[in-house]
């Protein structure tokens, strides 16, 4: 099917909006927009980080989601405590496969659920003393802990507990960094507040505690920040910059440890690469430090090697030629992707709908392999994340902001993608409409998906999933119309 | 570097030796870790009885809790009735959360929705939210009902659902007599199999309540089945496959089998199945309700026989052959249809399987935790096979479920030395998996790092878990399994006895060193 026209797309959104009561419809008709190349700035088209409609079924989630689940949870020789009722623990543990290597429950405790598991006497006589005597019983059964964070759960910051004064009183008893953490789910509009309050909260609580240390510097010093190691997306990216010639003094938060998010402000440039989540203790510590900081984008081959030429331009000529030197290396293997992988993808059309950088910055990646992305849009997005969109995506397709799941299948149906990109909330749907489907945040279980080694992976998996032969079987074959393409032509 | 003809996702991918280099070099220079021998000093201890001991002295921490919150529950129940559209007062991304747990045990769309409350519902209430919301999610989603359950963050600030209902309707924002049950379940009480039972009632409640006049039990010449917290779709099935075959006309109340297992053939249901309001409106002309799962239906059970006036009969989960030969002869007794030739049949069957696999399961020890009601049902099965429950840990198990599990153990030999937690996590239970050794264990998937942990130790520790209860996430399709009836025990034998044997086998493979015992036939 060829594609929608901009005036045929906008009378879809129309016609979309059009089953709203007209208090809603006015409010998402604000999300929705036709793109247009030539706005330069996204807010003339498109509103973004605003409530959630009630009653809509909104695919976002919380601020301890946004702290917990993305930011805080990787850091793994920390126990972070879902502080709180048993749920938004349970719920959260060990489902975004942020990888880790360690000794799972004495020296790494990524996959893991510690909970204060609130009963009611808890919040009618309040939770502190409960805080107080779960960390000292962490420091008992945990030794080898390199820290704690509260995460706080919804009832936290109703019932008046005062965490940071637990806190503080227990990190002078057993001498270790603790840091409370203000995410109440009901805070914000979305995950997204929770990284903001998560970012604060290493600003305040970690990044000072080595300002007077020595660190053996060397010119050649960068950190990763916002690679949440999704099925090893920071492993395979940490390799390219090691072989240029960089040095990676921390990863944030993928494998991350709390000595690494403290020696980060000694880093000559921070590299960003979710910067929805974490280009907040960038901007922090180019203030307070002076550190640089840039985006990068390291989905598909295209946009590694620029890349890693961007990165290269804050260095010196060793490591320009040091770029160089990996991209060539990797060329190779690349043409050979492609040109495995082109043929059977070329042409194919996918509609996105992720959250943090995914809704732009893979749109290279399934260009390299001729498919064009033709409807993109951010669960927790910002304006300046479609400012960032716009460029990228081609003229007269689809953007959505926080779409609902109403929204979502209206379009799909209408669009006719031959891939959806999205989340596991929405994978059975699509699927069962016959629409092939990857999950785009969890990788669908594979991975990784950044640098030249992800690529091949992400080639690999796009492909299996198009091309799959379950996909012709949804009709059984009495009840097949008779040669549809015939008369589709003749029509 | 990957290979065109052979791309390696994570594993084995990063066991490639400039993955092993790069993560090697940023362990040693910059995590600043523990020495190899404290990691491995502390590791030994944690799986000592010392450290046991501490551990159990425990009384603010939970560690790997096996247990959900109360609305994750609600929003099952509320699948279960035709066309109902699951609604969270309260935070989205608890939804979110319910949504994502259900779909990854699942592998199914599940549609529920929130009113998104924020800060400011935080100070003024969620009324405007509620009543956005129901106008909103009638509109899009159309159902013929709305079950509203609440989140903790509305609980914790006093919410008033019933009066927030009234004044949606009040307001004309969705019509008076649009069906919204609605039932409080506070996360900081109870767990998910406490929020189901809440669901449940205040179904029943909105639609019989104050419509009794005319009703009498027996009426309508059905029994109700209320199956409770149940994720395996084949035990909804399987309920109404026995009564249909004794011919007893009988209600599912709560049947999600059709919405969590709708067919792949071009088209997405958001509703399929599930109990009709007409059937729950008729449920107190039932002969008589029989729960499922007893232990976990308190309020039911009182709403049952205070409101219904039925006489709930006292029985244990249909699970195994006891049970489930109790089962069917109370529903037998109750509706005076006799038990017909197919299910004794059926009975036989199993019984002959048990004959068959009773020499690999005589004295087998087993670690088991779940639910309350499933680790009893499963507790007992294992005693009836001659196999040995060791420990039953129960994270939502009450006194009351501590009393009755000893009594249900006490009955046998096979039972008799099993220990129970009530209350305990599977941090805890992980201590008992060293410190005193069962063969296998049986749980949910978090069970599969206590098996890796026993393996860390050494592969003579090893406790391999075998998946049974909620949730399962990195197993395909065992939730449409059965665990009740004949034919629930039957999958379980099989399901029990072939771990048994794979594991054999697995300790028997070492090519001239333990040749004998690796046998063709068994």
């Amino acid at each position: 099917m060829s594609a929608l026209t901009r005036e045929e797309t906008e009378a879809l959104i129309q016609e979309v909006l059009e089953v709203y009561p007209e208090k809603a419809r006015k409010d998402r008709a604000k999300h929705l927009a036709v793109n247009d190349q030539s706005i330069e700035q996204s807010k003339k088209c498109i509103t973004s980080n605003r409530k959630s409609l009630p009653g809509v079924m909104t695919i976002r989630g919380c601020a301890y989601a946004g702290s917990k689940g993305v930011v805080w949870g990787p850091i793994k020789d920390m126990i972070h405590i879902s502080h709180g009722p048993v749920g938004c623990g349970q719920y959260s543990r060990a489902g975004r496969r942020n990888y880790y290597v360690g000794t799972t429950g004495i020296n790494t405790f990524g996959t893991m659920n510690f909970t204060s598991d609130f009963q009611e006497k808890d919040i009618v006589f309040g939770g502190d003393k409960k805080l107080a005597k779960v960390m000292l019983e962490i420091e008992s059964l945990f030794p080898l802990n390199k820290g704690i964070s509260i995460q706080s759960e919804c009832p936290i910051g109703l019932i008046g507990d005062d965490i940071e004064a637990v806190a503080k009183k227990t990190a002078k008893e057993i001498n270790k960094p603790i840091v409370p953490v203000r995410c109440e789910g009901f805070r914000g509009v979305s995950q997204s507040l929770g990284h903001h309050i998560a970012n604060d909260a290493i600003r305040d609580w970690v990044l000072p505690r080595r300002d007077t240390q020595e660190f053996a510097s060397t010119p050649y010093d960068v950190a990763v920040i916002g690679d949440y190691n999704i099925g090893g997306d920071a492993w395979s990216s940490r390799i390219l910059l090691e072989e240029m010639g960089l040095r990676v003094i921390a990863q944030w938060s993928g494998d991350g440890t709390i000595a690494e998010m403290e020696m980060t402000p000694n880093a000559k440039l921070n590299l960003i690469h979710c910067y929805r989540s974490m280009n907040y203790i960038a901007r922090h510590m180019e203030e307070k430090y002076s550190i640089p900081w840039m985006e990068y984008n390291f989905f598909g081959p295209t946009k590694v090697a620029e890349s890693l030429r961007a990165i290269a331009a804050h260095f010196d000529d060793k490591i320009k030629e040091g770029a160089e030197r990996v991209i060539a290396k990797y060329q190779a293997m690349m043409d050979e992707v492609i040109a495995k992988y082109k043929p059977r993808l070329q042409g194919k059309r996918v509609m996105l709908y992720v959250g943090g950088l995914r809704p732009r910055h893979v749109i290279g990646a399934y260009e390299d392999l001729g498919m064009e992305v033709v409807g993109t849009g951010y669960e927790f997005g910002h304006n300046d994340d479609y400012d960032r969109t716009i460029k990228d995506m081609g003229n007269a397709t689809l953007i959505y902001d926080d779409v609902t799941g109403f929204e979502f299948e209206e379009f799909v149906k209408r669009v006719k993608p031959d891939l959806v990109g999205s989340g596991i909330k929405e994978k059975f749907i699509f699927q069962k409409m016959g629409v092939p489907f990857r999950q785009m945040h969890s990788w669908d279980y594979s991975g990784p998906y950044h640098g030249y080694d992800g690529f091949a992976i992400f080639a690999r998996d796009m492909d299996m999933t198009i091309n799959n032969p379950c996909w012709s079987k949804m009709t059984p074959p009495w009840l097949k119309p008779v040669a549809p393409e015939t008369e589709q032509k003749a029509a | 570097m990957q290979k065109v003809d052979d791309i390696k996702p994570c594993y084995p991918l990063f066991r490639q030796d400039e993955y092993k280099e790069s993560l090697g070099n940023k362990q040693d220079q910059f995590e600043e870790r523990h020495g190899k021998d404290v990691v491995q000093d502390t590791f030994t201890w944690t799986t000592t009885a010392e450290y046991r001991d501490l551990n159990f002295k425990r009384e603010a921490l939970t560690v790997n809790p096996a247990k959900a919150c109360q609305p994750l529950g609600a929003v099952l129940c509320a699948l279960g009735f035709e066309k109902t559209l699951p609604y969270v007062h309260g935070s989205q991304g608890c939804v979110a959360y319910f949504r994502t747990y259900f779909n990854r045990h699942f592998r199914e769309p599940v549609a529920c929705v929130s009113d998104s409350m924020t800060e400011d519902a935080a100070v003024f209430g969620g009324q405007k939210n509620m009543i956005d919301g129901l106008e909103n999610a009638k509109a899009l989603y159309k159902p013929d009902m709305i079950a509203v359950s609440t989140t903790c963050m509305a609980e914790v600030i006093g919410d008033d659902l019933n009066a927030f209902i009234l004044n949606t309707k009040k307001a004309g924002n969705i019509p008076d007599d649009f069906p919204t049950p609605y039932a409080h379940t506070p996360s900081f009480v109870g767990s998910h199999v406490t929020g189901w039972d809440n669901m449940f009632e205040g179904v029943m409640r909105y639609f019989t309540l104050n419509t009794m006049e005319g009703k009498a039990p027996g009426q309508n010449g059905k029994i109700n089945i209320v199956p409770g917290f149940e994720t395996y779709l084949g035990n909804y099935r399987v309920i109404h496959r026995m009564l249909d075959e004794m011919g007893v006309a009988h209600t599912m109340l709560s049947d999600p089998a059709e919405v969590l297992d709708t067919p792949a053939d071009g088209k997405f249901r958001m509703y399929a199945g599930g109990t009709t309001q007409d059937e729950v409106k008729d449920a107190p002309n039932a002969h008589n309700t029989f729960l499922l799962q007893p232990m976990q239906l308190e309020k039911t059970k009182k709403l049952v026989e205070g409101t219904w006036n039925h006489e709930v009969p006292k029985l244990n989960i249909p699970m195994g052959l006891e049970w489930t030969d109790e089962w069917l002869m109370k529903v037998a007794e109750v509706t005076g249809k006799p038990i017909p030739a197919s299910l004794v049949l059926e009975r036989g069957r199993l019984v002959d399987m048990i004959t068959d696999s009773h020499t690999w399961l005589h004295g087998k020890k087993f670690g088991l935790y779940g639910d309350p009601d499933f680790v009893m049902g499963m507790a007992k099965f294992l005693t009836e096979l001659g196999a040995e429950p060791t420990h039953i840990l129960c994270n939502n198990g009450s006194k009351k479920w501590n009393k009755a599990m000893r009594a249900v153990m006490d009955e046998t030999p096979y039972g008799r030395d099993a220990k129970l937690y009530p209350g305990a996590d599977l941090w805890h239970f992980r201590s008992l998996m060293f410190t005193e050794k069962p063969d296998f264990m049986i749980g949910n998937s978090y069970g599969k790092f206590i098996q890796r942990d026993t393996l860390h130790k050494g592969k003579e520790f090893e406790v391999p878990l075998i998946r049974i209860g909620f949730p399962i996430f990195d197993r395909h399709h065992l939730h449409r399994a059965t665990t009740l009836g004949y034919e629930g025990a039957m999958q379980v034998l099989t399901t029990l006895v072939n771990s048994v044997l794979e594991r054999l086998d697995e300790e028997t493979r070492g090519m001239g060193t333990t040749d004998y015992n690796h046998d063709l036939v068994r």
